[in-house]
């Protein structure tokens, strides 16, 4: 691992104004805040990520789940994944983001990661976590090996030339579907931004995978009220029962008036370059009588503009299945 | 498992031996974790660093197993790694190093976690408690007992991890059955693969409590 120098800002603001002078806040970032430590520490081990400072954050009062006076939920930034999973709140409004968090790592893993921190998940692509690999992600304009290489595990959706790296986060996926908005504050003042704005495609530049500027800290993520009668289901299939990364999932939350979809919000995991919202199935579906034919017209028009590598091919019909399956488990629960 | 052999010249411990024999290259290594007082061991810190001075490094206070500890690392000393070369407790083992084994679990303010993924720094203040926390050979932890009583390893390595994380799954949501321990231990590998008796240790635990 490099040399750093490790610092404790006193406040927000003090954080904000050091990180500002950031030259990126994207891959290969000088400055960087610390919070769980499971992606950032790893990476730094693996010299994939070599900040010369660390800000840690975990003293800022970003620490609570608080009721919103229009009845949302406001999860702080540094809120442990296993403290939002068992949140009471959580658990009965927000299902499918408790049922997602407690699908992903293990439970000491839980115990560490933060909201922002996940939000910030990095990919598990093996080419990026090998310095000896080329990667344009971790190297722009090196090329990507991994199109010709091993991509079992790698996206079909969002993919470009220059990147197929798949993003890895249960809990981004359910937050997706619940359409959740992240709050930011930077250098020049407080912004939110919607989560399906939050992640980019990798397009000609897959080293910038978010939004976030130099100086930009995540301080909370806000859940919109929650529908009453709302059924929420997420469904991961992996190579082991637990303790494993997504080869394919789904979070549906659906509402039914009468057997038919008054409210639907899908989006994928495991198979995109960022959690993978999908308006199509949505469309697909809205009106529609909650049916077998139905869902699999969903899961068709899903994955419709999927791309697969030399080794993943299986994903395209495996996912169809995941929301397939998920959808049925929603409109039967 | 224990750290609390006495040592004896006359019959030295295997990590004895290993330490005094090991070559100058292995004593610098070692010196890159110097802790504040050559034997930690030793009842009373002092204050004043008595190794060799470390660039850059920075004091922190970890309270460790009940007992106050004043350190200082160089910021790139994981939790892992000051808990086994600047306190010299051996029994937390480092597996992969990365996150993925579950070797290095220990309790972070009564919860669990995964040493090597943290920072000692990020704990300043903080109460951590290891294996060598729980009990002794002559009044085990009831978890220490029960893996014992069942045969929950084999070659041992994992099981200080193991045992960590099982003591602090008794105090999280579990369901009863064994497929929901299963679940919640699914962070601590074990290549011999003693699972079964594993999982049976926790229950006896949890049924008994």
């Amino acid at each position: 691992m490099h040399s750093f120098e490790f610092t404790r800002p006193e406040n927000a603001a003090a954080a904000i104004t050091v990180a500002g002078q950031a030259k990126t806040a994207q891959q290969g970032a000088d400055i960087r805040f610390v919070a769980g430590g499971t992606t950032l520490i790893d990476l730094m081990k693996l010299e994939v990520e070599t900040p010369a400072r660390l800000l840690d954050i975990n003293h800022l009062p970003f620490d609570k789940i608080e009721e919103m006076p229009n009845g949302g939920l406001k999860v702080g930034a540094t809120v442990r994944n296993s403290d939002l999973a068992n949140h009471a709140r959580v658990q009965r409004d927000y299902s499918v983001l408790s049922q997602a968090i407690l699908s992903g790592a293990s439970a000491q893993l839980r115990n560490m990661a933060t909201t922002a921190g996940n939000l910030l998940q990095r990919t598990r692509c093996v080419y990026f976590r090998d310095t000896a690999m080329r990667c344009n992600k971790r190297e722009p304009g090196t090329g990507c090996p991994a199109i010709t290489g091993s991509n079992r595990t790698l996206a079909v959706l969002g993919t470009s030339e220059h990147c197929i790296a798949t993003n890895p986060s249960d809990m981004c996926v359910a937050m997706a579907a619940l359409e959740a908005i992240i709050h930011v504050e930077g250098p020049r003042g407080a912004r939110t931004i919607a989560f399906g704005d939050f992640h980019l495609l990798p397009g000609s530049t897959p080293h910038r995978e978010t939004v976030l500027e130099p100086g930009d800290l995540v301080t909370h993520v806000t859940l919109p009220p929650s529908r009453a009668g709302s059924r929420q289901v997420y469904l991961k299939l992996r190579d082991r029962a637990s303790y494993e990364f997504a080869l394919a999932s789904a979070a549906v939350v659906m509402n039914l008036t009468g057997g038919r979809i008054s409210y639907v919000r899908i989006a994928l995991g495991g198979v995109g370059t960022k959690p993978w919202r999908s308006p199509e199935a949505e469309a697909a579906l809205a009106g529609k009588p909650a049916n077998a034919a139905n869902f699999r017209q969903a899961a068709e028009a899903a994955l419709r503009n999927a791309k697969p590598q030399s080794e993943n091919k299986f994903k395209i019909e495996l996912a169809k299945r995941c929301l397939t399956h998920a959808l049925k488990t929603a409109a039967n629960g | 498992m224990s750290d609390k052999e006495q040592s004896n010249p006359q019959n030295p411990t295997r990590r004895e031996f290993l330490s005094t024999t090991g070559t100058t290259a292995a004593a610098s290594l070692i010196a890159a974790y110097m802790p504040l007082t050559a034997n930690a061991s030793e009842e009373e810190e002092t204050s004043g660093a008595s190794g060799p001075t470390i660039d850059g490094a920075m004091p922190i206070t970890l309270r460790i197993n009940g007992k106050d500890r004043q350190l200082r690392v160089d910021p790139r000393t994981t939790l892992l790694d000051c808990i086994r070369e600047s306190v010299l407790l051996t029994g937390t083992k480092k597996g992969c190093d990365h996150g993925q084994c579950g070797a290095c679990t220990v309790h972070v303010n009564g919860r669990r976690v995964v040493s090597c993924l943290s920072l000692a720094l990020m704990h300043d203040g903080e109460e951590i408690t290891t294996i060598e926390g729980l009990g002794t050979p002559e009044a085990m932890h009831p978890m220490q007992s029960a893996f014992l009583e069942c045969d929950g390893y084999q070659c041992g390595y994992c099981t200080s991890g193991q045992i960590m994380s099982a003591v602090a799954l008794l105090k999280e949501p579990c369901g009863a059955d064994d497929a929901s321990v299963k679940e919640l231990m699914s962070g601590n590998i074990c290549r011999c693969g003693a699972y079964g008796n594993i999982v049976a240790a926790i229950q006896q635990v949890r049924k008994r409590a």
